[in-house]
């Protein structure tokens, strides 16, 4: 595992795994935008950043010049083993892949697992309600979407430790090492494996059999492999993002009075909260591999560098958004990139919009007032998907 | 400039006249338009937006009409007064 040298210079020497910005990204960026519109590092074998959203519209929407075959920015940039469709695919190949993913996961669609989300987040504020206190990343908002992405899956909500740990392991522990890396994508393909297995036995109606019956344009099933990768990816990207996204919504209303006692009097403004949550705590970073030299904003690209697609920046790009840096939970515009832009737009962002919003209506109504706990301390997960970790909270006891 | 445009000359004193369009080479399917205006906008089996029947916004969904156009992550949507 190799650590790395603290940051000094962020605008020649940038590092998105530096504690700094782990804890409070947001001055970072704010500097590094007044600076360039692209910034590069050394770390990471070259990896540049576009800071406005303008930047980070335009590699977003460039795939001739812009791979998705690697989405993560690591130390290491080995050859391409495992991919996971449609995410690390370019066209002409994205496009059929996700199409297949797209049905299973539309407003209607998500819509009929609502009420298994809701049963869910009732049954997590159940166990700890009476104790006048909680952590509540650990015991509420990292259950949530692991526990509904496994219902649709159709596999046990029991083994969403077992996906948690995966997670960790690929999106944190591996972008410093390979090895831990390839032992989680190694078990998780094992894991689908045993469940692929079991359904050509006996067929089941969830979203692994989905994709087992799915046929290509010229009437052939996926191969294995296309199976795996698409299983790992929902795995993967509908876990800790969402969680997290949930966890830094209950984290501002913790700690700002007045939009919580407004939410709770004003239910029907939580959809906006809720895009303007995804605005200011967008949780994902994306990644593109430069592929052909190119200029962004002025700034010439070259190829052998990763791109560092920080869609949070964008969304408090002042230009773009105005008070960028303050939370405004009735943002009336608000064309937040927090599921990203073009071609690769978050499959599961209708999912995602699913359960933040009632995870975060279960918690008022139950828990209306709370705040954070003093004698706690807040953690952010680090890397590619922010979000706290630890969040103590205090409210009053359940009657 | 939107909120220029309905501040001048006001969405609600020319009921019926304005008309939406979603182009399909750049809708992505975010939904957001389907959210803030329902009536406006169907979504097809994949997720992705077109407007509703022809177009035709009916009087007093003028606001929406914008509303939607302005959360557009991907610039899709085409607000015109006719």
């Amino acid at each position: 595992m190799s650590d790395h040298a603290p940051v000094t210079d962020w605008v020649h020497d940038f590092d998105h795994t530096d504690p700094r910005w782990t804890e409070n990204p947001f001055p970072i960026w704010d500097e590094l935008r007044a600076e360039c519109p692209v910034v590069h590092t050394k770390r990471f074998l070259g990896c540049y950043l576009p800071t406005t959203y303008e930047a980070v519209k335009q590699v977003a929407y460039d795939t001739e010049h812009f791979s998705s075959r690697r989405v993560i920015v690591r130390d290491v940039r080995p050859e391409i083993t495992s991919s996971a469709p449609p995410i690390t695919s370019d066209p002409p190949e994205h496009k059929p892949a996700k199409q297949l993913l797209l049905p299973p996961f539309t407003p209607d669609a998500t819509k009929k697992l609502e009420p298994r989300v809701r049963a869910i987040c009732n049954e997590l504020i159940d166990e700890f309600i009476a104790d006048g206190k909680c952590d509540a990343a650990a015991r509420y908002s990292k259950h949530i979407p692991v526990r509904a992405i496994a219902h649709m899956l159709g596999i046990p909500e029991k083994d969403g430790d077992l996906f948690i740990k995966w997670i960790h392991e690929i999106l944190e522990l591996g972008i410093k090492d390979d090895d831990i890396l390839m032992q989680a994508v190694h078990e998780m393909t094992e894991y689908f494996a045993g469940q692929i297995e079991q359904r050509r036995r006996h067929p089941t109606e969830d979203l692994i059999s989905t994709l087992m019956n799915a046929r290509d344009k010229n009437g052939q099933p996926l191969s294995d492999k296309h199976v795996q990768g698409s299983l790992r990816l929902l795995l993967i990207a509908g876990i800790d993002t969402t969680w997290s996204a949930i966890g830094s919504s209950l984290w501002h209303l913790a700690k700002t009075p007045e939009d919580r006692h407004r939410l709770v009097a004003e239910p029907e403004l939580l959809p906006t909260a809720i895009e303007e949550f995804l605005r200011a705590y967008s949780p994902v970073t994306m990644a593109r591999e430069v592929v052909k030299e190119t200029v962004i904003s002025g700034c010439p690209v070259k190829p052998g560098n990763m791109v560092l697609l920080s869609f949070p920046a964008a969304n408090r790009d002042p230009a773009v958004f105005p008070d960028a840096d303050k939370v405004v939970i009735d943002r009336k515009e608000n064309r937040h990139a927090a599921f990203g832009l073009g071609i690769h737009r978050c499959i599961g962002s209708n999912l995602a919009r699913m359960e933040m919003t009632v995870a975060i209506e279960q918690w008022l109504k139950r828990i209306p007032d709370f705040r954070l706990d003093p004698a706690g301390q807040v953690t952010w997960s680090e890397g590619t998907v922010r979000g706290p970790r630890q969040l103590p909270m205090l409210f009053k006891k359940a009657a | 400039m939107r909120d220029d445009r309905r501040n001048d000359r006001g969405t609600r004193d020319m009921p019926g006249k304005l008309k939406i369009h979603v182009d399909q080479d750049k809708c992505q399917g975010h939904a957001r338009c389907k959210s803030l205006a329902p009536e406006l906008f169907v979504l097809d089996k994949f997720g992705n937006a077109h407007e509703a029947g022809d177009g035709s916004v009916p009087a007093g969904l003028e606001d929406k009409a914008w509303l939607a156009q302005a959360n557009c992550p991907e610039i899709a949507i085409d607000v015109i007064e006719e």
